[in-house]
């Protein structure tokens, strides 16, 4: 069987490449592309480590077929800093040490970024509701919610 | 391993033809939130995807001239979430997609979805029993329309015909006086299967409820519409005496299994117990004076 041939844009940038019809996105993130920064932690939809924005959508690359990326706006982890300029999320959380292994990192900071851009105010039930799919073995959370109320009041003061 | 195939056509036409050529070994491709877990996990190996996501009346939204809504079988919990109108006249209904699974979940998976993969946990199910909901399906014999209660057949079957493809649900106008709402019993707060669901939807006029539906979740083989239940609410001032009736009507309609979320015993007691508090939050949004 031919393999698929898909085109789509990954981080603003055209890109294409091939697939079989049952490889998941993060497969091919993962393997072909080699942007190993979305995790698989469970290839079942329930820890969100391989988060990431699919036409500004919040997914789980596990749960997408590499094929269905036809022609779609993919944003992964390794486009959330600028060059060397980190996102202010990545930074606070550097700064606040929400993180320890890191495995959970790549897809907090992309599920965390997807809810500032909706909502520049979260109260902090908003913002565990929101990242209740992204699980968390190290930091038992607390770090990672202030790390991202932080970052909002800093984004909104900046805004001003 | 690798001998399969995805389509991702742009018409139902093209999707039902390839479905019905396809003799079985194919399966349909809405969010993927189940096939591709069931997939990964060996349960499924399709010969062949049939991603309905390009059809445009599969992810579209409509509010009809009359006051009703069509929704796309494969519209997302996070875009329905997003229409300015649906969640105002059809809240329970929202609140039941919009429990399923996490923010990431409700990216792709959608009510089509959910009743065609046939759990009796299904949290959209029980709402849309409760809300009289009409699915569209279309196959090689062209359309046709069921009530939502005629499509589960047990756990993990429907009663769609071979290649038949579920297109859309239709909700009815609201009357004044209406609203619904859905309550799952689970042992945390989010990320999990219901232990018991109940959607009620429910008219009140002048403090009278003139008109009721119930649906039960995860406590029989499928999703229940409790008519004895609404039986019991319709006609009342929703009075202890009705809301208790109902609830027992509910607790007995119950076939549950023991498992690892919930005894028997359990489940039936707390079909009763949502029932009530359903009900309350439903009456509520409906104007209950």
């Amino acid at each position: 069987m031919a393999k698929l041939h898909v085109s789509t844009t990954i981080n603003g940038e055209p890109t294409e490449f091939l697939c079989e019809a049952n490889d998941s996105m993060l497969d091919v993130l993962r393997g072909p592309l080699g942007l190993t920064g979305s995790k698989e932690g469970c290839g079942s939809g329930d820890c969100g480590a391989c988060s990431i924005m699919l036409d500004d959508r919040l997914v789980c690359s596990c749960l997408m077929l590499a094929a269905e990326a036809e022609d779609s706006d993919i944003t992964t982890i390794e486009g959330m800093a600028v060059g060397e300029k980190l996102h202010p999320l990545q930074q606070k959380f550097l700064e606040l040490a929400a993180l320890q292994c890191g495995i959970c990192t790549p897809g907090v900071l992309v599920a965390s970024k997807a809810l500032l851009e909706r909502n520049l105010n979260p109260t902090e039930t908003e913002v565990r509701y929101w990242l209740a799919g992204n699980l968390c073995r190290c930091t038992g959370y607390d770090k990672i919610v202030r790390a991202v109320l932080d970052t909002a009041a800093e984004m909104r003061e900046a805004a001003q | 391993m690798t001998d399969i195939q995805y389509l991702a056509p742009h018409t139902l036409d093209e999707a039902v033809g390839a479905f019905a050529a396809a003799a079985g070994t194919a399966r349909i491709l809405a969010g993927g939130t189940d096939l591709l877990v069931q997939m990964r996990a060996g349960m499924v190996r399709p010969g062949l995807i049939v991603d309905i996501k390009k059809i445009a009346e599969m992810t579209s939204i409509e509010e009809t001239a009359d006051g009703g809504f069509v929704v796309g079988a494969a519209v997302s919990g996070a875009v329905l979430a997003e229409h300015p109108r649906f969640g105002k006249v059809w809240p329970g209904v929202l609140e039941s997609i919009n429990l399923i699974g996490s923010t990431q979940v409700q990216g792709r998976a959608s009510a089509g979805g959910n009743l065609c993969n046939g759990s009796p946990a299904g949290d959209s199910v029980p709402a849309m029993m409760a809300a009289d909901a009409i699915v569209t399906v279309q196959g090689p014999n062209g359309r046709r329309q069921m009530p939502v209660e005629a499509v589960p057949a047990g756990p993990g079957r429907i009663n769609l015909a071979p290649a038949e493809i579920l297109v859309s649900f239709t909700l009815p106008p609201r009357p004044p006086g209406s609203s619904d709402a859905y309550l799952r019993m689970i042992p945390r707060t989010e990320m999990d299967i219901a232990v018991v669901g109940c959607g009620v939807s429910l008219t009140l006029t002048n403090g009278v409820c003139t008109a009721a539906r119930v649906g039960l979740g995860a406590v029989a083989p499928t999703v229940l519409l409790v008519e004895a239940a609404a039986k019991a609410l319709i006609g009342s001032k929703l009075d202890t005496a009705a809301v208790d009736a109902a609830a027992a009507a509910c607790s007995a309609a119950c076939r549950p299994i023991d498992d690892k979320r919930g005894t028997i015993v359990y489940r039936t007691k707390v079909a009763g117990v949502l029932l009530k508090r359903t009900v309350g939050i439903a009456a509520d949004r409906a104007g209950r004076a």
